[in-house]
Protein backbone atom coordinates (compact mmCIF):
# COMPACT_ATOMS: atom_id res chain seq x y z
CA UNK A 1 0.00 0.00 0.00
CA UNK A 2 1.25 3.48 -0.73
CA UNK A 3 0.56 5.90 2.07
CA UNK A 4 3.10 8.11 0.32
CA UNK A 5 1.00 8.55 -2.80
CA UNK A 6 -2.26 8.79 -0.88
CA UNK A 7 -0.76 11.77 1.01
CA UNK A 8 0.49 13.34 -2.22
CA UNK A 9 -3.05 12.98 -3.59
CA UNK A 10 -4.51 14.77 -0.57
CA UNK A 11 -1.96 17.57 -0.88
CA UNK A 12 -2.68 17.95 -4.60
CA UNK A 13 -6.06 19.38 -3.52
CA UNK A 14 -4.28 22.19 -1.67
CA UNK A 15 -2.00 22.82 1.34
CA UNK A 16 -2.95 20.95 4.53
CA UNK A 17 -1.82 20.63 8.14
CA UNK A 18 -0.41 17.35 9.44
CA UNK A 19 -3.48 16.68 11.56
CA UNK A 20 -5.75 17.43 8.62
CA UNK A 21 -3.81 14.96 6.45
CA UNK A 22 -4.29 12.22 9.00
CA UNK A 23 -8.00 12.90 9.42
CA UNK A 24 -8.68 13.11 5.71
CA UNK A 25 -6.67 9.98 4.99
CA UNK A 26 -8.81 8.07 7.48
CA UNK A 27 -12.03 9.58 6.19
CA UNK A 28 -11.24 8.76 2.57
CA UNK A 29 -10.00 5.21 2.90
CA UNK A 30 -12.45 4.16 5.55
CA UNK A 31 -11.96 2.03 8.58
CA UNK A 32 -10.60 -0.84 6.52
CA UNK A 33 -7.23 0.90 6.01
CA UNK A 34 -6.18 1.92 9.48
CA UNK A 35 -2.94 3.84 10.00
CA UNK A 36 -1.01 4.43 13.13
CA UNK A 37 -0.76 8.07 14.05
CA UNK A 38 2.97 8.41 13.58
CA UNK A 39 2.92 6.90 10.10
CA UNK A 40 1.45 10.00 8.48
CA UNK A 41 4.04 12.35 9.98
CA UNK A 42 7.05 10.16 9.22
CA UNK A 43 5.84 9.62 5.66
CA UNK A 44 5.25 13.30 5.03
CA UNK A 45 8.70 14.09 6.48
CA UNK A 46 10.22 11.67 3.98
CA UNK A 47 8.25 13.26 1.15
CA UNK A 48 9.68 16.62 2.20
CA UNK A 49 13.20 15.22 2.30
CA UNK A 50 12.72 13.91 -1.26
CA UNK A 51 11.50 17.30 -2.47
CA UNK A 52 7.99 16.08 -3.29
CA UNK A 53 6.39 18.13 -0.52
CA UNK A 54 7.37 21.49 0.99
CA UNK A 55 6.50 23.21 4.26
CA UNK A 56 6.59 26.88 5.16
CA UNK A 57 8.53 26.84 8.39
CA UNK A 58 11.13 24.92 10.25
CA UNK A 59 8.77 23.26 12.73
CA UNK A 60 9.07 19.60 13.64
CA UNK A 61 6.82 17.29 11.63
CA UNK A 62 3.47 16.96 13.40
CA UNK A 63 -0.17 17.97 13.52
CA UNK A 64 0.45 21.74 13.37
CA UNK A 65 2.85 21.85 10.47
CA UNK A 66 1.45 22.90 7.08
CA UNK A 67 2.49 21.09 3.89
CA UNK A 68 2.02 21.66 0.18
CA UNK A 69 2.83 19.54 -2.83
CA UNK A 70 5.78 20.59 -5.08
CA UNK A 71 5.76 20.34 -8.91
CA UNK A 72 8.02 17.27 -8.57
CA UNK A 73 5.43 15.79 -6.17
CA UNK A 74 2.69 16.45 -8.72
CA UNK A 75 4.68 14.63 -11.40
CA UNK A 76 5.38 11.73 -9.07
CA UNK A 77 1.65 11.40 -8.29
CA UNK A 78 0.64 11.53 -11.98
CA UNK A 79 3.20 8.85 -12.86
CA UNK A 80 2.13 6.60 -9.96
CA UNK A 81 -1.55 6.73 -10.93
CA UNK A 82 -0.70 5.42 -14.40
CA UNK A 83 1.82 2.78 -13.35
CA UNK A 84 0.31 -0.72 -13.16
CA UNK A 85 0.80 -2.54 -9.85
CA UNK A 86 3.83 -4.82 -9.56
CA UNK A 87 3.60 -7.24 -12.47
CA UNK A 88 5.71 -10.09 -11.12
CA UNK A 89 4.01 -13.42 -10.43
CA UNK A 90 2.18 -13.41 -7.10
CA UNK A 91 3.51 -15.66 -4.35
CA UNK A 92 1.66 -18.97 -4.20
CA UNK A 93 -1.43 -18.47 -2.15
CA UNK A 94 -1.62 -20.37 1.12
CA UNK A 95 -5.24 -21.41 0.50
CA UNK A 96 -4.35 -22.87 -2.88
CA UNK A 97 -1.48 -24.82 -1.33
CA UNK A 98 -3.73 -26.21 1.41
CA UNK A 99 -6.30 -27.48 -1.08
CA UNK A 100 -3.59 -28.93 -3.31
CA UNK A 101 -2.18 -30.82 -0.34
CA UNK A 102 -5.62 -31.92 0.90
CA UNK A 103 -6.55 -33.25 -2.56
CA UNK A 104 -3.56 -35.58 -2.50
CA UNK A 105 -3.65 -36.78 1.09
CA UNK A 106 -5.33 -40.14 1.65
CA UNK A 107 -8.09 -40.18 4.26
CA UNK A 108 -8.72 -36.44 4.03
CA UNK A 109 -12.23 -35.19 3.28
CA UNK A 110 -11.34 -32.45 0.79
CA UNK A 111 -14.95 -31.29 0.45
CA UNK A 112 -15.07 -30.64 4.18
CA UNK A 113 -11.84 -28.66 4.09
CA UNK A 114 -13.04 -26.65 1.09
CA UNK A 115 -16.31 -25.93 2.91
CA UNK A 116 -14.51 -24.76 6.06
CA UNK A 117 -12.57 -22.22 3.98
CA UNK A 118 -15.67 -21.27 2.00
CA UNK A 119 -17.58 -20.58 5.22
CA UNK A 120 -14.83 -18.35 6.59
CA UNK A 121 -14.62 -16.42 3.33
CA UNK A 122 -18.40 -15.91 3.14
CA UNK A 123 -18.45 -14.77 6.77
CA UNK A 124 -15.80 -12.17 6.03
CA UNK A 125 -17.70 -11.10 2.90
CA UNK A 126 -20.80 -10.68 5.08
CA UNK A 127 -18.90 -8.37 7.39
CA UNK A 128 -17.75 -6.19 4.48
CA UNK A 129 -21.28 -6.23 3.06
CA UNK A 130 -22.61 -5.08 6.44
CA UNK A 131 -20.01 -2.33 6.38
CA UNK A 132 -21.36 -1.22 2.98
CA UNK A 133 -24.94 -1.40 4.23
CA UNK A 134 -24.17 0.79 7.21
CA UNK A 135 -21.93 3.22 5.30
CA UNK A 136 -23.16 6.66 4.37
CA UNK A 137 -23.98 6.87 0.64
CA UNK A 138 -21.35 9.57 0.13
CA UNK A 139 -18.57 7.64 1.87
CA UNK A 140 -17.00 6.80 -1.47
CA UNK A 141 -13.65 5.72 -0.04
CA UNK A 142 -15.18 3.20 2.32
CA UNK A 143 -17.55 1.83 -0.32
CA UNK A 144 -14.74 1.38 -2.85
CA UNK A 145 -12.47 -0.36 -0.37
CA UNK A 146 -15.29 -2.64 0.83
CA UNK A 147 -16.12 -3.53 -2.80
CA UNK A 148 -12.49 -4.35 -3.49
CA UNK A 149 -12.31 -6.67 -0.46
CA UNK A 150 -15.59 -8.36 -1.42
CA UNK A 151 -14.42 -9.01 -4.99
CA UNK A 152 -11.08 -10.32 -3.76
CA UNK A 153 -12.75 -12.72 -1.30
CA UNK A 154 -15.33 -13.75 -3.89
CA UNK A 155 -12.56 -14.76 -6.26
CA UNK A 156 -11.38 -17.28 -3.67
CA UNK A 157 -14.92 -18.61 -3.11
CA UNK A 158 -15.35 -19.08 -6.85
CA UNK A 159 -12.01 -20.82 -7.05
CA UNK A 160 -13.06 -23.15 -4.19
CA UNK A 161 -16.33 -23.93 -6.05
CA UNK A 162 -14.40 -24.72 -9.20
CA UNK A 163 -11.81 -26.75 -7.27
CA UNK A 164 -14.52 -28.78 -5.58
CA UNK A 165 -16.24 -29.54 -8.89
CA UNK A 166 -12.92 -30.47 -10.48
CA UNK A 167 -11.90 -32.74 -7.62
CA UNK A 168 -15.29 -34.47 -7.66
CA UNK A 169 -15.11 -34.97 -11.39
CA UNK A 170 -11.61 -36.36 -11.01
CA UNK A 171 -12.70 -38.78 -8.28
CA UNK A 172 -15.71 -39.94 -10.31
CA UNK A 173 -13.61 -40.79 -13.33
CA UNK A 174 -10.62 -42.70 -11.93
CA UNK A 175 -10.22 -44.85 -15.03
CA UNK A 176 -9.74 -41.86 -17.28
CA UNK A 177 -7.43 -40.21 -14.79
CA UNK A 178 -5.13 -43.23 -14.51
CA UNK A 179 -5.25 -44.29 -18.16
CA UNK A 180 -2.38 -42.05 -19.18
CA UNK A 181 -0.03 -41.87 -16.23
CA UNK A 182 2.21 -38.86 -16.39
CA UNK A 183 4.70 -37.27 -14.03
CA UNK A 184 2.80 -35.35 -11.39
CA UNK A 185 -0.26 -37.60 -11.58
CA UNK A 186 1.27 -40.62 -9.92
CA UNK A 187 -0.39 -39.97 -6.58
CA UNK A 188 -3.88 -40.84 -7.85
CA UNK A 189 -4.83 -43.79 -5.62
CA UNK A 190 -6.40 -45.96 -8.32
CA UNK A 191 -5.94 -49.72 -8.40
CA UNK A 192 -4.23 -50.76 -11.65
CA UNK A 193 -6.80 -53.41 -12.57
CA UNK A 194 -9.97 -51.36 -12.37
CA UNK A 195 -12.51 -52.96 -14.71
CA UNK A 196 -13.08 -50.83 -17.77
CA UNK A 197 -16.46 -49.39 -18.60
CA UNK A 198 -18.51 -46.46 -17.36
CA UNK A 199 -17.72 -46.95 -13.67
CA UNK A 200 -19.33 -43.78 -12.38
CA UNK A 201 -18.23 -44.38 -8.84
CA UNK A 202 -14.81 -45.84 -8.52
CA UNK A 203 -13.22 -46.97 -5.26
CA UNK A 204 -12.87 -44.09 -2.85
CA UNK A 205 -14.76 -41.82 -5.20
CA UNK A 206 -17.11 -40.62 -2.49
CA UNK A 207 -14.20 -39.39 -0.41
CA UNK A 208 -15.06 -35.94 -1.64
CA UNK A 209 -18.47 -36.01 -0.02
CA UNK B 1 -38.36 -14.67 21.11
CA UNK B 2 -39.83 -14.02 17.67
CA UNK B 3 -42.00 -16.63 16.02
CA UNK B 4 -40.67 -18.62 13.12
CA UNK B 5 -42.34 -17.58 9.87
CA UNK B 6 -41.00 -20.60 8.03
CA UNK B 7 -40.03 -23.97 9.42
CA UNK B 8 -38.86 -27.00 7.45
CA UNK B 9 -38.65 -30.21 9.47
CA UNK B 10 -36.85 -33.17 7.96
CA UNK B 11 -37.95 -32.24 4.46
CA UNK B 12 -37.08 -34.80 1.80
CA UNK B 13 -37.97 -34.57 -1.89
CA UNK B 14 -37.51 -37.49 -4.24
CA UNK B 15 -38.22 -37.26 -7.97
CA UNK B 16 -38.76 -40.38 -10.08
CA UNK B 17 -38.49 -43.95 -8.82
CA UNK B 18 -36.21 -46.94 -9.07
CA UNK B 19 -33.14 -46.47 -11.24
CA UNK B 20 -34.04 -42.89 -12.15
CA UNK B 21 -34.74 -41.85 -8.56
CA UNK B 22 -33.20 -38.50 -7.66
CA UNK B 23 -32.99 -37.26 -4.10
CA UNK B 24 -33.33 -33.51 -4.59
CA UNK B 25 -33.50 -32.86 -0.83
CA UNK B 26 -32.71 -35.12 2.10
CA UNK B 27 -33.86 -34.43 5.67
CA UNK B 28 -33.54 -30.65 5.49
CA UNK B 29 -34.27 -28.61 8.63
CA UNK B 30 -34.52 -24.85 8.31
CA UNK B 31 -36.10 -22.16 10.46
CA UNK B 32 -36.46 -18.53 9.38
CA UNK B 33 -37.65 -15.84 11.78
CA UNK B 34 -39.54 -12.65 10.96
CA UNK B 35 -37.07 -9.99 9.81
CA UNK B 36 -34.37 -12.55 9.11
CA UNK B 37 -32.70 -13.14 5.75
CA UNK B 38 -31.33 -16.62 5.19
CA UNK B 39 -29.32 -17.44 2.09
CA UNK B 40 -29.36 -20.99 0.80
CA UNK B 41 -26.11 -21.31 -1.08
CA UNK B 42 -25.03 -24.10 -3.38
CA UNK B 43 -24.12 -24.95 -6.96
CA UNK B 44 -26.67 -25.73 -9.69
CA UNK B 45 -28.46 -28.96 -8.96
CA UNK B 46 -27.76 -28.81 -5.22
CA UNK B 47 -31.48 -28.60 -4.37
CA UNK B 48 -31.75 -24.93 -3.42
CA UNK B 49 -34.53 -24.13 -5.90
CA UNK B 50 -36.48 -27.24 -4.84
CA UNK B 51 -36.15 -26.03 -1.26
CA UNK B 52 -37.71 -22.69 -2.24
CA UNK B 53 -40.62 -24.23 -4.14
CA UNK B 54 -41.39 -26.51 -1.21
CA UNK B 55 -41.08 -23.63 1.27
CA UNK B 56 -43.56 -21.69 -0.86
CA UNK B 57 -45.92 -24.70 -1.14
CA UNK B 58 -45.62 -24.79 -4.92
CA UNK B 59 -44.57 -28.40 -4.41
CA UNK B 60 -45.18 -30.88 -1.60
CA UNK B 61 -42.30 -32.68 0.09
CA UNK B 62 -42.04 -36.47 -0.26
CA UNK B 63 -41.67 -36.59 3.52
CA UNK B 64 -41.17 -34.12 6.33
CA UNK B 65 -43.15 -31.08 7.30
CA UNK B 66 -43.39 -27.43 6.25
CA UNK B 67 -44.88 -24.89 8.65
CA UNK B 68 -45.69 -21.31 7.69
CA UNK B 69 -46.33 -19.15 10.73
CA UNK B 70 -46.76 -22.26 12.83
CA UNK B 71 -49.35 -23.92 10.59
CA UNK B 72 -48.45 -27.14 8.84
CA UNK B 73 -49.08 -27.00 5.09
CA UNK B 74 -49.84 -30.72 5.01
CA UNK B 75 -52.99 -30.21 7.06
CA UNK B 76 -54.37 -27.52 4.73
CA UNK B 77 -56.74 -28.06 1.85
CA UNK B 78 -55.44 -27.17 -1.61
CA UNK B 79 -57.64 -24.07 -1.56
CA UNK B 80 -56.30 -22.93 1.79
CA UNK B 81 -52.76 -23.46 0.62
CA UNK B 82 -53.40 -21.38 -2.51
CA UNK B 83 -54.92 -18.62 -0.38
CA UNK B 84 -51.97 -18.73 2.02
CA UNK B 85 -49.59 -18.42 -0.96
CA UNK B 86 -51.46 -15.45 -2.41
CA UNK B 87 -51.68 -13.59 0.86
CA UNK B 88 -48.50 -14.35 2.72
CA UNK B 89 -45.83 -15.57 0.33
CA UNK B 90 -43.99 -13.44 -2.21
CA UNK B 91 -41.75 -14.86 -4.94
CA UNK B 92 -38.91 -13.15 -6.73
CA UNK B 93 -37.46 -15.02 -9.70
CA UNK B 94 -34.35 -14.46 -11.79
CA UNK B 95 -36.46 -13.77 -14.91
CA UNK B 96 -38.88 -11.39 -13.12
CA UNK B 97 -42.09 -13.11 -14.37
CA UNK B 98 -43.96 -9.85 -14.93
CA UNK B 99 -46.96 -9.89 -17.24
CA UNK B 100 -46.03 -7.87 -20.34
CA UNK B 101 -49.59 -6.69 -21.12
CA UNK B 102 -50.09 -5.04 -17.74
CA UNK B 103 -48.62 -1.80 -16.44
CA UNK B 104 -46.31 -1.88 -13.45
CA UNK B 105 -49.14 -0.86 -11.10
CA UNK B 106 -51.45 -3.49 -12.60
CA UNK B 107 -48.78 -6.18 -12.25
CA UNK B 108 -48.37 -5.34 -8.58
CA UNK B 109 -52.11 -5.07 -7.94
CA UNK B 110 -52.83 -8.41 -9.61
CA UNK B 111 -52.15 -10.74 -6.66
CA UNK B 112 -54.46 -8.60 -4.51
CA UNK B 113 -57.22 -8.65 -7.13
CA UNK B 114 -56.88 -12.43 -7.44
CA UNK B 115 -57.43 -12.54 -3.72
CA UNK B 116 -60.72 -10.63 -4.04
CA UNK B 117 -59.57 -7.07 -3.33
CA UNK B 118 -61.48 -4.55 -5.47
CA UNK B 119 -59.50 -3.15 -8.40
CA UNK B 120 -59.44 0.43 -7.18
CA UNK B 121 -58.30 -0.54 -3.69
CA UNK B 122 -55.70 -2.95 -5.10
CA UNK B 123 -54.27 -0.23 -7.34
CA UNK B 124 -54.08 2.11 -4.37
CA UNK B 125 -52.15 -0.46 -2.31
CA UNK B 126 -49.89 -1.13 -5.32
CA UNK B 127 -49.09 2.58 -5.68
CA UNK B 128 -48.31 2.76 -1.98
CA UNK B 129 -45.87 -0.16 -2.30
CA UNK B 130 -44.21 1.45 -5.33
CA UNK B 131 -43.85 4.63 -3.33
CA UNK B 132 -42.24 2.77 -0.42
CA UNK B 133 -39.69 1.21 -2.75
CA UNK B 134 -38.86 4.45 -4.55
CA UNK B 135 -40.54 3.31 -7.79
CA UNK B 136 -43.44 5.78 -7.87
CA UNK B 137 -42.46 7.08 -11.33
CA UNK B 138 -42.73 3.67 -12.98
CA UNK B 139 -46.39 2.91 -12.20
CA UNK B 140 -47.85 3.66 -15.64
CA UNK B 141 -45.07 2.05 -17.62
CA UNK B 142 -45.05 -1.46 -19.10
CA UNK B 143 -42.39 -4.04 -18.14
CA UNK B 144 -40.70 -3.90 -21.55
CA UNK B 145 -40.13 -0.17 -21.07
CA UNK B 146 -37.99 -0.85 -18.01
CA UNK B 147 -34.37 -1.94 -17.58
CA UNK B 148 -33.58 -5.32 -16.03
CA UNK B 149 -32.83 -3.73 -12.68
CA UNK B 150 -36.09 -1.75 -12.70
CA UNK B 151 -38.07 -4.88 -13.62
CA UNK B 152 -36.57 -6.80 -10.74
CA UNK B 153 -37.41 -3.97 -8.35
CA UNK B 154 -40.99 -4.09 -9.63
CA UNK B 155 -41.00 -7.87 -9.14
CA UNK B 156 -39.91 -7.31 -5.53
CA UNK B 157 -42.70 -4.76 -5.11
CA UNK B 158 -45.18 -7.34 -6.41
CA UNK B 159 -43.76 -9.97 -4.06
CA UNK B 160 -44.20 -7.59 -1.11
CA UNK B 161 -47.61 -6.08 -1.83
CA UNK B 162 -50.26 -6.60 0.83
CA UNK B 163 -49.51 -8.56 3.93
CA UNK B 164 -46.62 -10.75 2.82
CA UNK B 165 -44.56 -12.26 5.58
CA UNK B 166 -42.43 -14.68 3.64
CA UNK B 167 -40.30 -13.61 0.71
CA UNK B 168 -38.69 -16.31 -1.45
CA UNK B 169 -36.05 -15.13 -3.89
CA UNK B 170 -34.35 -17.40 -6.43
CA UNK B 171 -31.16 -15.83 -7.85
CA UNK B 172 -32.86 -12.42 -7.74
CA UNK B 173 -29.98 -10.56 -9.35
CA UNK B 174 -28.84 -13.37 -11.62
CA UNK B 175 -28.97 -11.45 -14.89
CA UNK B 176 -28.03 -8.05 -13.49
CA UNK B 177 -24.67 -6.32 -13.29
CA UNK B 178 -23.03 -6.01 -9.90
CA UNK B 179 -24.16 -2.47 -9.19
CA UNK B 180 -27.79 -3.09 -10.16
CA UNK B 181 -27.67 -6.36 -8.24
CA UNK B 182 -26.65 -4.39 -5.17
CA UNK B 183 -29.67 -2.09 -5.58
CA UNK B 184 -31.91 -5.18 -5.68
CA UNK B 185 -30.24 -6.65 -2.59
CA UNK B 186 -30.59 -3.38 -0.70
CA UNK B 187 -34.29 -3.45 -1.51
CA UNK B 188 -34.68 -7.05 -0.30
CA UNK B 189 -32.77 -6.11 2.82
CA UNK B 190 -35.14 -3.19 3.37
CA UNK B 191 -38.15 -5.50 3.05
CA UNK B 192 -36.53 -7.86 5.48
CA UNK B 193 -35.78 -5.12 8.00
CA UNK B 194 -39.46 -4.18 7.80
CA UNK B 195 -40.32 -7.65 9.11
CA UNK B 196 -40.49 -10.06 6.15
CA UNK B 197 -38.75 -13.40 6.58
CA UNK B 198 -36.62 -13.91 3.48
CA UNK B 199 -35.08 -17.00 1.94
CA UNK B 200 -32.62 -16.31 -0.83
CA UNK B 201 -31.40 -19.17 -3.04
CA UNK B 202 -28.14 -18.42 -4.80
CA UNK B 203 -24.81 -19.79 -5.97
CA UNK B 204 -23.31 -16.31 -5.68
CA UNK B 205 -21.29 -15.53 -2.56
CA UNK B 206 -21.71 -11.77 -3.06
CA UNK B 207 -25.47 -12.15 -2.82
CA UNK B 208 -25.33 -14.61 0.05
CA UNK B 209 -23.19 -12.12 1.96
CA UNK B 210 -26.25 -9.86 2.29
CA UNK B 211 -28.01 -12.47 4.44
CA UNK B 212 -28.00 -12.76 8.23
CA UNK B 213 -27.22 -16.45 7.91
CA UNK B 214 -25.93 -18.62 5.08
CA UNK B 215 -26.94 -22.28 4.83
CA UNK B 216 -24.77 -24.31 2.46
CA UNK B 217 -26.40 -27.11 0.47
CA UNK B 218 -24.68 -29.88 -1.47
CA UNK B 219 -26.53 -32.73 -3.18
CA UNK B 220 -29.78 -31.91 -1.38
CA UNK B 221 -28.22 -31.93 2.07
CA UNK B 222 -27.45 -28.92 4.26
CA UNK B 223 -23.77 -29.34 5.01
CA UNK B 224 -22.83 -26.21 6.91
CA UNK B 225 -23.91 -22.81 8.11
CA UNK B 226 -22.25 -19.39 8.35
CA UNK B 227 -23.07 -16.42 10.54
CA UNK B 228 -24.65 -14.58 12.11
CA UNK B 229 -21.81 -12.39 10.97
CA UNK B 230 -19.81 -10.49 13.53
CA UNK B 231 -20.20 -6.74 13.22
CA UNK B 232 -18.09 -4.80 10.78
CA UNK B 233 -16.12 -3.32 13.66
CA UNK B 234 -14.31 -6.65 13.98
CA UNK B 235 -12.70 -5.94 10.61
CA UNK B 236 -10.52 -3.41 12.37
CA UNK B 237 -8.86 -5.94 14.59
CA UNK B 238 -8.54 -8.69 12.00
CA UNK B 239 -5.28 -7.77 10.29
CA UNK B 240 -3.93 -4.37 11.08
CA UNK B 241 -3.89 -3.21 14.67
CA UNK B 242 -4.42 0.51 14.95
Amino acid sequence: MSVRHALLALLSEGPKYGLQLRQEFEARTGVVWPLNVGQVYTTVARLERDGLVASDDGEEPGPQKAYRITPAGGEELAAWLRTPPAAEAPPRDELVIKILVAARLPGVDVAQIIQAHRRRLVETMSRFTRLKQDAAEDDLGLLLVADAEIFRLEAFVRWLDAAEARIRHHAHAPAAASATPSPGHSATPTPPNTPSGPARRGPGARATR
Amino acid sequence: MTAAVLELRGVTKVYGAGATEVHALTAVDLTVQAGEMVAVMGPSGSGKSTLLTIAGSLEAPTSGEVLVEGTSLAGMSAGDRARMRRRHVGYVFQDYNLLPGLTVTENIALPLELDGVRARKAAEVARHTLDDLGLADHGRRFPDELSGGQRQRVAIARALVGDRRLLLADEPSGALDTQTGEVVMRLLRKACNAGAATVLATHDAQLAAWADRVVFVRDGVTVDQAGPAAGPESLLTADTPR
